[in-house]
């Protein structure tokens, strides 16, 4: 019975797993395309270039895709916490759901809302008012990513609550919110969003360039992806480090398992481990290749510093090192290719060769879908490495799932996987396939037609 | 003496589901009229009737499940463990008919067959869910120490499968009846020729779960038939009455507005049917709302949020919807 039981959760966590890290891709594109297209609309608003209104419909038109299956996938995760979470959703709905509904309220309706005008309104309202409503969906993104990581982030280091009859109750909701890994997760989620953003921008505009496609708009999408790149990975660097010093205070037992680091030696400094292969069961890491003190010097910034070890916590409340040790490099590893693309950039403008820099530009397109992986590998860092807990130190995954057989969950998390892998395969076809079409060039091409351009307010047939 | 939270989040979350009911019922519809339009010029045009603002009508069910987490996590919780497979179906066929809206207008002409049928199909399953679980809920869902004590299909019985069917009909007529708003021409008068036997239909529903529901079910034959609910009950069958014949009538010459919103309003008298019978139970027949609401922190809380900004939403709601009105005609694709 217990095995049944036990099976039961792990597909849960499965199927939480599958439809979360699917639901993720759209909502972070949708992050930064809405940013994108608004810097768009603002700079021909402010030049009136031609090169602004094809990235603009051109851009749109993707992002449009990406937004349906965002929307289609998130309603399944609003439901997700009952279906699958109940005892979860009981003992914590009074302070996560308010916070979800925040989000549903002012980012969700303020999104969907101004979205239509967005993208099918240009004829129907002036140039200003349609501005406004590019910026409010931008604005709706930025909020909802600020209340569901506020939400995420109170599972991982809660405070301002108190347990009554076994249940969370909030006694403070600035604390709450402003919870110790709030700050940190928002900002390196929203720059990991326009990060991933910018590399698909990069290579869509690098492959246009490597088969010869080289106009303006093309040039213009491929230099701004490069100059974020360039501006940005450095500084999700240093997020990205100030985030960890943050886990180390509030979830040590995940960064012992993320460096691999099982017990420290009396005085002397942690090594850090670049690669090998973590053994949960044996507790050492095999094959390993460390460098001395360098575990120190990254997490206490100190020479001789130390931090608690995985043989510190029983086993029953370590997380798997094997896959965060590993999540944690893939992230890091990307996130370091990518500044160096971003430097290796800036070196090839300065030089003026940047759009004909075969090598840079196959390295720009190579590295399209690896900011997206690179987020999916720190949120599988971030999940992972806190359990065994749902609410860290309150309640254990385990205890927060729902009483269904394993015939129901399987079912289920067969038919999710079935629909999900057919249905957002195709759209991201789709999405391929639109980028592959690229931008239009010409001022008379009649698909920009009416967009943007005088916008005269059409009166609607028949009214 | 305060607020009474828990009575306030009860309306709350009846206001949004009974909004989403309307608003993504008529859009739904659209999908279940579908095979009755096999041209795909006429397809396109009844998918832009409704393009810029589905997603904001399928908000308002988000909205339904987070305020019932904050509000009510014992129902939240309960409900949705209990009711696990339509729930999920229900999710599943939403995915499909929400891509199509796009998809269709990206696939090549030999593959958008697959688009539409996913846009009926989805919509067929999301609607009779939502139908079934409607049904389910009236039906009761055992709890004990505050976990679903049922199987996993006692959710499926004649009348949650009748509930089901019910839904369909209802949101083909709030589909049809924003069509004839919405259209012209021949296209129009096969909608207004749709909507006669269509309202007939509904009616019937009405009718039967009307007396199916007392009928099966001892204790809301009480709360119908006892004074005083009888005398606040006994106006809406008069008004349903009354609002089917007007509909009826409104058909016959030039209809515009008229019958949708007539149908509005029969969808709202027999959301109030089962208002009345439910209440103040969130989770049949024996958890109230009182029983299931949260920390009145929590409730507090987001009720400061609600009242702020569900005004607004409506606000910006209606605008986009004016920014939209008139008829759409060829010359509106939206997409290229």
């Amino acid at each position: 019975m217990a095995m049944w039981t036990l099976d039961a959760v792990e597909l849960a966590r499965i199927q939480f797993g599958f439809t979360i890290s699917f639901h993720i891709i759209f909502p972070a594109l949708t992050i930064g395309l809405a940013s994108y297209l608004a810097v768009l609309e603002a700079l021909l608003l402010r030049t009136g270039k031609e090169v602004y209104r094809h990235l603009y419909v051109f851009w749109s038109k993707i992002f449009a895709l990406n937004f349906g299956m965002g929307v289609v996938s998130g309603v399944v995760m609003a439901y997700q916490f009952g279906t699958n979470w109940s005892r979860f959703a009981d003992f914590a709905g009074g302070i996560t759901g308010p916070l979800l509904t925040y989000e549903v309220l002012t980012a969700f309706f303020l999104e969907a809302g101004f979205l239509g005008v967005m993208l099918y309104g240009w004829k129907r309202v002036g140039p200003q008012l349609h501005f406004l409503a590019t910026l409010l969906v931008a604005v709706g993104t930025l909020v909802s990513a600020t209340w569901i990581l506020a939400s995420n982030s109170w599972m991982q280091t809660p405070q301002g609550y108190a347990l009554v009859d076994g249940r969370a109750v909030p006694t403070d909701w600035l604390q709450v919110v402003f919870n110790p890994s709030f700050p940190y997760r928002l900002a390196h989620m929203s720059v990991a969003a326009f990060l991933a953003t910018a590399l698909i921008v990069g290579a869509s505009g690098a492959w246009h360039l490597l088969r010869g496609r080289d106009d303006p708009a093309i040039r213009t999408m491929t230099s701004m992806a490069l100059w974020m790149l360039l501006i940005v990975a450095p500084l999700q660097a240093v997020v990205g480090d100030m985030h960890g010093l943050n886990t180390l205070e509030h979830q040590p037992a995940k960064i012992a398992a993320i460096e691999a680091h099982w017990e420290n030696v009396p005085g002397a400094g942690v090594p850090l481990t670049l690669v090998g292969w973590p053994d949960m069961e044996e507790e050492v890491t095999h094959w390993s290749i460390s460098v001395p003190h360098l575990g120190s010097l990254v997490l206490t910034h100190s020479w001789d510093g130390q931090f608690p070890g995985l043989k510190a916590y029983p086993r029953a409340d370590r997380p798997n090192a094997t896959i965060v040790f590993w999540s944690f490099r893939v992230m890091v590893g990307l996130g370091l290719v990518m500044i160096a693309i971003g430097l290796w950039s800036a070196w090839k403008r300065l030089r003026g060769s940047l759009f004909r820099s075969r090598v840079l530009l196959r390295a720009l397109l190579l590295m399209g879908p690896m900011g997206i992986v690179a987020l999916l590998a720190g949120w599988i860092t971030t999940e992972v490495g806190r359990q065994p807990w749902v609410v860290y130190g309150a309640l254990r995954t385990a205890d927060g799932a729902s009483l269904h057989s394993t015939a129901e969950i399987g079912l289920s998390l067969f038919l999710f996987v079935a629909v999900y892998f057919t249905v957002f395969g195709a759209g991201i076809a789709y999405m391929l396939h639109l980028i592959a079409g690229g931008p239009n060039s010409s001022p008379e091409d009649p698909k920009d037609a009416g967009v943007l351009r005088d916008t005269p307010r059409a009166a609607p047939a028949g009214a | 003496m305060g607020i009474d939270l828990p009575l306030v989040w009860a309306v709350i979350i009846l206001f949004g589901i009974m909004m989403y009911v309307v608003m993504d019922g008529f859009d739904l519809g659209i999908g279940l009229l579908f095979p009755f339009v096999a041209a795909k010029g006429d397809r396109d045009l009844l998918m832009n009737t409704v393009a810029p603002v589905w997603d904001g009508n399928e908000t308002w069910l988000v909205l339904g499940g987070a305020g019932l987490l904050a509000a009510f996590p014992l129902a939240y919780s309960v409900i949705l463990s209990a009711l696990y497979l339509p729930v999920i179906l229900m999710l599943l066929g939403l995915v499909f008919r929400g891509v199509a809206f796009e998809f269709r207008f990206r696939a090549s002409d030999e593959r958008r067959h697959w688009w539409d049928k996913a846009f009926i199909g989805g919509s067929i399953v999301a609607t009779f869910c939502q139908g079934t679980i409607l049904g389910a809920f009236i039906n009761g869902l055992p709890v004990v120490n505050r976990a679903y004590a049922g199987g996993a299909f006692d959710w499926l019985t004649p009348f949650s499968a009748f509930t089901g069917l019910g839904l369909c009909v209802a949101y083909a007529l709030l589909g049809c009846t924003w069509l004839i708003l919405k259209t012209a021409g021949e296209l129009q008068q096969r909608f207004v020729r749709l909507a006669r036997p269509l309202t007939l239909a509904l009616l019937a529903v009405i009718v039967i779960v009307s007396v199916w529901t007392p009928v099966t079910h001892p204790e809301i034959a009480e709360r119908w038939f006892s004074l005083p609910n009888v005398l606040w009950f006994a106006p809406v069958p008069l008004l349903v009455a009354i609002a089917s014949w007007q509909l009826l009538r409104s058909l016959r010459n030039a209809p515009l507005m008229a019958p949708f919103l007539l149908t509005l309003c029969l969808v709202f008298l027999g959301y109030t049917g089962f208002g009345i019978s439910l209440w103040p139970h969130i989770i049949p027949p024996s958890i109230s709302i009182r029983d299931a609401a949260g920390p009145p922190q929590s409730l507090g809380f987001t009720l400061a949020g609600a009242l702020l900004i569900i005004p607004m939403i409506v606000g910006y709601t209606a605008w986009a919807y004016w920014v939209f009105r008139g008829k759409v005609d060829a010359s509106h694709g939206y997409h290229s």
